[in-house]
């Protein structure tokens, strides 16, 4: 740039006319300047993000070697046969209804929880926000291991449920035990988006709705589950997709017996030691990630 | 939404239902934590059975020299990939809010994807990528690798946090600047930078809490003989718990709800947004 330096002088400055030129120019100038500023981070994600994404997918058809490595050469789709095994598609199954699981108990409990918030005063509404953030930011472990404490065989659950009369409760190492810690640590992914998508209707819209006759139910099917429609697919996503990626949650909440993806593909890995397949598994995760985010798209949502 | 006429509160029954709700998710969400704090005093071995008050269970960690090598470890490796992350990511953020440039749709797309992928994938994805690269590299498994796997990721969220700050704030207080014969830098430093502030912040903070919570992307590129306290406490977890366990998490929460709480005072006291 020619104004580097500003002189006392400035009103001598050379002016300026906004030829077709020099619009050119600077359009030049900006794009050099866009793609300059993008670059480090461009280059960072290509080498420690694109290219180790690729090579998952090299992997995948790859052959395991004796001596538990991968030789790179012979590409085959053995990898890809093997998800069709009994036990892949019991560990597939179990993964997907859990993460379905989760996400309508997540909707269930966040839609009528973020419509309570949308309706409240601005000072009480920021107030509700940020004590669904604390949780939020807390860490995810701490809050699992909360669990493990809590649905322990002597734990403080037990000791309630015995109290009470009903016996002890052997929840711990269950299924329910893993949709439980799955709703409790993703809760916020579907609170935060389907209030902003509640917040931003405009409220006569549901006056006009009741003006005209409908019924609490008809206008809360016809008119705000619609409009509240891109958050309840953003927060689906969001729950969903790290539910069924899941592997700290079902470590320590879950049993041998409930083995999900996120753990299975990670036994291939620092256990089995079977990278082709291990990179398969990863591979079809990724799919299902991609088409969800697709649609997500598709029907209109714009941020995650 | 300035304009909206926002949404009358229902009345009765529903209400009353509605804020039964709230109040049952409200302690949904705290009392594990309030227990987990509970638990951490108590004299006995059994981690979920009350047994009389006692500090032990921190002594114990105060005590332990490999707990406080995984916590100095995690607080290097968050400091490292925070500052990195938070330069990379505005960059990329201010390069996609005010410019045009090739190649913008392929840098938006490979800016969501970190964010969308799961992180057991991401932790295949880094584990083969070091396992292949990192002796031709040069780098040791263990404070690089791990330090580049969290920049790998937070990048992208800081990005998505400065973006929406920049998506609203005002570009024509720049080009006043610039009218005004502000150079670029300045425009940059004494405008535009004042007003993302915020949002650079608060990726700031997103990225440190991602780096000190992320347990499989970690275990999968530590070398051996490395590990943060994440990893480090997991392995407790699954090897058997005590106690120390519990106040070992009670000091990560707190650690992390104060850094909340600075950043939201920050925020306030700067006028900006909450989150």
């Amino acid at each position: 740039m020619t104004l580097t330096e500003i002189p006392e002088t400035a009103p001598e400055l050379p002016v300026q006319v906004a030829t077709p030129e020099l619009e050119a120019t600077n359009e030049r100038n900006d794009r050099r300047r866009g793609f300059l500023m993008a670059l480090p981070a461009f280059s960072f994600l290509t080498v420690f993000f694109a290219l180790p994404l690729v090579l998952v997918v090299v992997y995948s058809f790859a052959t395991r070697n004796r001596f538990g490595g991968t030789d790179l050469s012979g590409w085959n789709t053995d990898s890809y046969q093997e998800l069709g095994s009994d036990l892949v598609r019991q560990v597939l199954t179990r993964s997907l209804v859990l993460a379905v699981i989760t996400t309508v108990i997540c909707l269930l409990l966040a839609y009528p929880f973020a419509y309570y918030m949308a309706t409240r005063k601005i000072g009480i509404r920021n107030l509700m926000l940020v004590f669904v953030m604390i949780p939020f930011w807390t860490n995810f472990l701490v809050r699992n291991y909360a669990w493990y404490v809590i649905l322990g065989t002597d734990g403080p659950l037990s000791q309630v449920t015995e109290t009470v009369g009903i016996g002890p409760t052997r929840l711990l190492f269950t299924q329910a035990a893993v949709v439980l810690g799955l709703v409790y640590g993703f809760l916020p992914f579907m609170i935060l988006p389907l209030y902003a998508s509640i917040e931003r209707i405009d409220g006569r819209l549901l006056e006009a709705s009741r003006d005209l006759y409908a019924t609490g139910a008809q206008s809360f099917r016809h008119v705000l589950l619609p409009l509240s429609l891109p958050g309840v697919v953003a927060g689906s996503i969001l729950v969903f997709i790290p539910s069924l990626g899941a592997y700290v949650t079902p470590e320590i909440l879950g049993g041998a017996k409930t083995t999900l993806l996120g753990s299975y593909i990670v036994t291939q890995f620092l256990t089995a030691r079977n990278f082709p397949f291990g990179a398969a598994l990863s591979t079809v995760l990724m799919v299902i990630m991609l088409s969800a985010t697709i649609v997500y798209f598709r029907k209109g949502g714009r941020t995650l | 939404m300035s304009t909206n006429a926002g949404i009358t509160q229902p009345r009765g029954l529903t209400r009353g239902l509605l804020s039964v709700n709230a109040w049952l998710v409200y302690l949904f969400f705290y009392a594990p934590i309030v227990l987990l704090i509970i638990f951490s005093f108590s004299d006995n071995r059994n981690v979920g059975v009350w047994g009389g008050f006692t500090l032990d269970w921190y002594r114990e960690f105060g005590d332990s020299q490999p707990t406080k090598a995984a916590l100095w470890n995690s607080i290097q490796i968050a400091v490292a990939s925070t500052l990195i992350s938070v330069v990379l990511g505005t960059m990329g953020a201010l390069a996609l809010e005010r410019f045009k440039f090739r190649g913008k749709q392929v840098f938006d797309a490979l800016l969501y994807l970190p964010i969308i992928i799961p992180d057991v994938t991401m932790a295949v994805m880094m584990l083969l990528f070091f396992s292949q690269i990192a002796g031709w590299l040069g780098l040791s498994k263990g404070f690089a690798t791990i330090t580049l796997s969290h920049i790998a990721f937070s990048i992208s969220f800081v990005s998505v946090v400065v973006r929406a700050r920049l998506a609203g704030s005002d570009d024509r207080l720049e080009e006043a600047a610039l009218d005004l014969y502000a150079t670029r830098w300045q425009a940059f430093r004494f405008v535009t930078l004042p007003l993302i502030m915020p949002g650079i912040l608060g990726g700031a903070l997103l990225a440190f809490t991602l780096s000190l919570d992320d347990v499989v992307i970690t275990q999968f590129v530590a070398g051996p003989g490395w590990t943060t306290l994440p990893v480090f406490v997991f392995g407790l977890i699954r090897k058997g718990v005590t106690p120390l366990i519990n106040s070992v998490s009670v000091v990560m929460l707190l650690a992390s709800t104060a850094l909340v709480a600075v950043s939201l005072i920050a925020q306030r006291a700067r006028g900006g947004d909450v989150v």
